[in-house]
């Protein structure tokens, strides 16, 4: 059995090297498969592992229910009719086949930034796919959101069109960094503000964002509650394994992490440190921690002693690799406390990867502590061993409890 | 019944040994499919640390055992009586779902001690094959400690055992287990720090000579991340951990050092509730051809496999042999056949200590953590004369005192009523217990077999236990907790009250849970079921694993073994089985 399987393993894999020598258009592939991971387009585009890019992933947005299309080449329900230039219209300027008109949560306001070569490539493995025969109704937002010729004017507002171009006082490493973020990557689509239109902010670019529950946060190299205190290593860590001194992926990050990150390159992992690091230190407003007389600190001292001092250690030091660290953590400092919320309450499991398969959960306490005392602890760490941040109340947590039904 | 298509290796039982191997065969590049009776389980669901500190709920209901509904088993002390159905559990913990009872289990790690694998011909050399007692049936495991050591190795590593190594590749270190085998590593983790009532046993036991040495532990006392890329993380004394599955992950077990890993392989699956009925063989007798199993909505189905791996708990692995017919049922008239022989216990004694003004704090504790010695285990001591062999771990472990089952009171206090609720009052804080985990040596009455009158659910005869205390472990009893008082009356108590096991085994109060024997390894196959490779003789395509390969128990915990057997067992298959599919040994 064993000794069978793997010597006809071997004779596969010695064909397959030998086919790809003779035939360029496999690097092509490759590089394509490679760039739908930078993409994440099975986050969007499959439901069931079986049925890989049949679309089907329901996604909440404050409009209402849109859903990811089925982009396997079957030609009734697929993409199967599309030519290039009709995938490059929908990826960059966010117009589909026959002319339809794409919603937002289709990232193409960041897909634009993509180079020719790389959809060529992207396009060039999209065609091996197994085409699949699978209906599905895209559009689910209630009406008036769900005329898209609504679209038209959403652009003009919301969307700069154009490939990325380098800044040539950058570093090449910089410069990739720059196009994985904010062209394949597209980061910016959870961890960059929304308008009242669910368009990009302008000047606010990663500054952190609530989506599907959750408080995208701060990305920018600011040191309170962005990424200042990151070293480049950490970034890497954590995209690479979903885990680093600070914290572990949990929510729609670790589905990112799984799904993507922690299949990409290390020379791109670095460039995206790189230029996360390299930007500008924002100035934000550090609020004034509140001081431990308050009412509020009082009982969430005594929560954190008795409830979460046993994982995140009494000074919030955490356990490497398996408790985040809470002591002097810019996610706690965030100016958005849902997330925080979220995990209290509701609990939440971490990522599990190849490098770090244990996926530690935080457990849910909402049914032994009130939304008082909920409050009472995330205002506790939000304000203990250097961090600092606004209070949470009551009616907060039961507005991330609503959204939880 | 409906036929799956083949796999290349089926493991019954996703425990700590079925975990590992199937681990150690997937890594291997093999398809290999584990079959568990109970639920899955995990840290993240299972044991939030919110609502897991529920003594009703684990303790006095038993969560994590196995159901006696599903299936149990029968007992009495000897062959003349008629068994009859356990239908709570007593005596023992049989576990339940993945993790099986590692995840209910202390924590105490021992390695045994390398005369334990030839105890029969050590025993002989030292005292005269005429010093044995008759009633014992003693055998070596057809295993040497230097086979032994590296999968003792194996299995801290995965479990983070925390610990102080005495004999650290031949080099002595006092602070250790003067006793211990020589290690080729050290413990992955440091000793756990040790509360008072262990601090105290130990300062007594040096004043008397003795050299008393941290329990080793597989609770760790520091985050840790194992071989496997797992994370656990350091103990934290919350006292909720024997009987409960641990919500710190710092008690490892399958599910929080194995399964994480495992189950992302995608040449794994795991079906859960799902229970093995029988180990299939081809007419020869000679080949296994996998299994059948009945899934939780009653339907049967065969799994057919290369390689079929027995990784259940001791008494299933005996019943799935007895009930597939493998090898020849032991029978204690004629003293013929092997599945069933040599079954043994563990014989639990203890001192309790009641001071007037001591505080112990008895609800900081863990599964593992203490202060042993090990002058009184084994045969560490001189045993000429004595009229008995054997020995025992003396130790003091606090487990945590659940505020249900812990009400220390000393003998002939009204059992209810305000003078019990003074003396509790008075005696919860300031009492402590040194316990003797000692040895159970096999006797030719003491067996596993079919029952002949009780059955299971399915229609298949439960399993019979027949087991008595020999004499032997009887008057060991006597002499071990006789050392324990001494050490306790230095210590200077109000009050001691010792109980070494006397009389029948009772199946009622619980004592332990290490049940071994019955399908043992060795290397005479008259006399054993499996070879040292925990291959079944005449039958190389199965292999049986567990705490049922032990001839005889030491004064021991039996898990740290258990897991070596595994990797011992996995190691063989990865380099001499799949190299050459057969007998590895060749009686």
């Amino acid at each position: 059995m064993k000794t069978l399987t793997s010597l006809s393993l071997a004779a596969l894999l010695a064909t397959a090297s030998f086919v790809a020598q003779a035939q360029p258009e496999y690097d092509q592939i490759s590089r394509g498969s490679y760039i739908a991971t930078l993409g994440d387009c099975t986050a969007c585009h499959t439901t069931d592992a079986t049925q890989p890019f049949a679309g089907g992933v329901k996604l909440q947005t404050p409009f209402g229910t849109l859903v990811g299309a089925n982009i396997t080449p079957d030609p009734a329900t697929g993409i199967g009719n599309w030519n290039y230039d009709d995938f490059k219209r929908a990826m960059t300027a966010g117009i589909g086949h026959g002319g339809k008109r794409l919603y937002g949560a289709m990232p193409f306001t960041a897909y634009t930034k993509m180079s020719d070569a790389d959809l060529r490539d992207l396009w060039a493995w999209m065609q091996t796919l197994q085409p699949i025969h699978h209906e599905v109704e895209t559009n689910q937002l209630p009406f008036p959101f769900n005329i898209r010729s609504s679209l038209m004017v959403w652009n003009w507002i919301n969307f700069d069109k154009g490939e990325f171009q380098p800044h040539p006082d950058k570093s090449a490493q910089w410069n990739r960094g720059a196009y994985l973020v904010e062209g394949p990557g597209h980061c910016g689509t959870c961890h960059t503000p929304k308008n009242l239109l669910g368009g990009d902010k302008g000047g606010q670019f990663l500054t952190g964002e609530v989506v599907e529950g959750w408080y995208a946060p701060n990305l920018t190299n600011s040191d309170h509650s962005g990424l200042g205190k990151w070293t480049t290593e950490d970034i890497v860590s954590y995209l690479r394994t979903g885990v680093n001194r600070f914290d572990i992926a949990s929510g729609p990050m670790a589905d990112a992490v799984s799904h993507s990150t922690q299949h990409w390159r290390d020379d791109d992992l670095q460039a995206v440190a790189t230029y996360l690091k390299g930007g500008d230190k924002q100035s934000e407003k550090v609020p004034q921690p509140l001081p431990a007389s308050d009412e509020r600190m009082q009982l969430g001292a005594q929560i954190y002693a008795s409830k979460c001092s046993a994982c995140h250690s009494p000074g919030g030091r955490g356990e490497q690799n398996i408790f985040p660290q809470l002591k002097d953590n810019p996610l706690l400092n965030q100016s958005d406390a849902t997330s925080l919320i979220r995990v209290v309450a509701a609990g939440s499991r971490g990522v599990n990867t190849d490098i770090r398969p244990t996926a530690p959960a935080m457990p849910s306490f909402a049914g032994v502590l009130g939304n008082d005392q909920i409050a009472a602890v995330v205002t506790y760490i939000r304000n203990s061993w250097g961090n600092a941040a606004a209070p949470v109340d009551a009616t907060a947590v039961q507005k991330v409890k609503d959204n939880l039904q | 019944m409906k036929k799956l298509p083949k796999t290349d290796v089926v493991v019954i039982g996703l425990g700590w040994a079925g975990s590992i191997i199937a681990k150690e065969l997937a890594d291997e590049g093999l398809e290999v499919i584990g079959i568990e009776r109970g639920p899955w389980r995990d840290t993240a669901r299972d044991f939030n640390v919110a609502t897991v500190t529920d003594e009703l709920r684990y303790v006095m209901r038993e969560e994590l055992m196995l159901r006696t509904r599903q299936n149990t088993c029968t007992m009495r002390n000897n062959p003349s009586q008629t068994a009859l159905p356990m239908r709570t559990w007593g005596s023992f913990h049989p576990g339940n779902g993945t993790g099986g009872a590692g995840n209910h289990w202390a924590g105490i790690t021992f390695r045994f001690q390398p005369e334990e694998f030839r105890l029969k011909s050590h025993l002989t050399e030292r005292y005269g094959a005429n010093a044995i007692p008759d009633e014992l049936v003693l055998q070596d495991w057809g295993t040497t400690w230097e086979e032994m050591e590296p999968h003792y190795m194996q299995f801290e590593r995965v479990a983070g055992t925390s610990g102080y190594a005495a004999n650290l590749n031949g080099e002595k270190r006092a602070g250790g287990n003067p006793f211990e085998g020589m290690r080729s590593g050290d413990y992955p983790t440091p000793p756990l720090r040790q509360p008072y009532g262990p601090t105290l046993f130990a300062e007594a036991a040096k004043n008397m000579g003795y050299q008393p040495f941290p329990v080793p532990s597989s609770l760790v006392s520091e985050a840790y991340t194992n071989p496997y890329g797992v994370t656990m993380g350091p103990c934290t004394f919350c006292g909720f951990c024997t009987n409960y599955g641990c919500a710190n992950y710092s008690k490892a077990s399958a599910i929080t050092t194995v399964l994480p890993a495992l189950m992302r392989k995608e040449n794994f699956t795991a079906y859960t509730n799902c229970e093995v009925l029988e180990v299939l063989t081809d007419s020869s007798g000679k080949k296994a051809t996998g299994v059948t199993y009945i899934d939780s909505s009653g339907d049967k189905w065969e799994q057919p496999a290369d390689l079929v791996i027995v990784a259940a708990f001791t008494f299933e692995n005996v019943r799935l042999m007895l009930l597939s017919k493998i090898g020849e049922a032991y029978d204690p008239v004629t003293n013929r056949g092997t599945t069933g022989r040599n079954y043994a216990y563990q014989t639990a004694n203890g001192v309790t200590l009641f001071f007037d003004n001591k505080n112990f704090n008895p609800f900081i504790g863990a599964g593992a953590v203490g202060m042993g010695i090990d002058e009184f285990n084994n045969d560490n001591f001189d045993h000429s004369g004595l009229g008995f062999l054997g020995g025992g771990s003396i130790r003091v472990t606090p487990i945590g005192s659940a505020p249900i089952g812990y009400r220390p009171v000393p003998p002939n206090t009204p059992k209810w009523g305000s003078q019990w609720k003074r003396a509790v009052k008075d005696n919860y804080l300031s009492t402590m217990s040194i316990g003797c985990e000692a040895s159970s040596y096999t006797t030719r009455t003491n067996y596993l077999s079919l029952d002949p009158n009780y059955s299971d659910p399915h229609g298949r005869p439960l399993l019979r236990i027949t087991f008595d205390f020999a004499e032997n472990d009887l008057k060991m009893a006597q002499y071990c907790t006789g050392k324990v008082a001494e050490i306790a009356q230095s210590m200077n108590p109000r009050q001691i009250v010792a109980k070494p096991m006397s009389g029948h085994w009772n199946s009622v109060p619980y004592q332990s849970s290490h049940v071994v024997g019955g399908f043992i390894m060795g290397a005479d196959p008259s006399t054993s079921s499996v070879n040292k490779h925990l291959q079944v003789w005449d039958v190389p395509n199965l292999f049986v694993v567990g705490a049922s390969a032990f001839p005889q128990n030491p004064g021991y915990n039996p898990t740290g073994t258990v897991g070596a057997l595994a990797f011992k067992a996995a190691h063989a298959i990865r380099h001499y089985y799949l190299k050459r599919p057969g007998e590895m040994i060749t009686a």
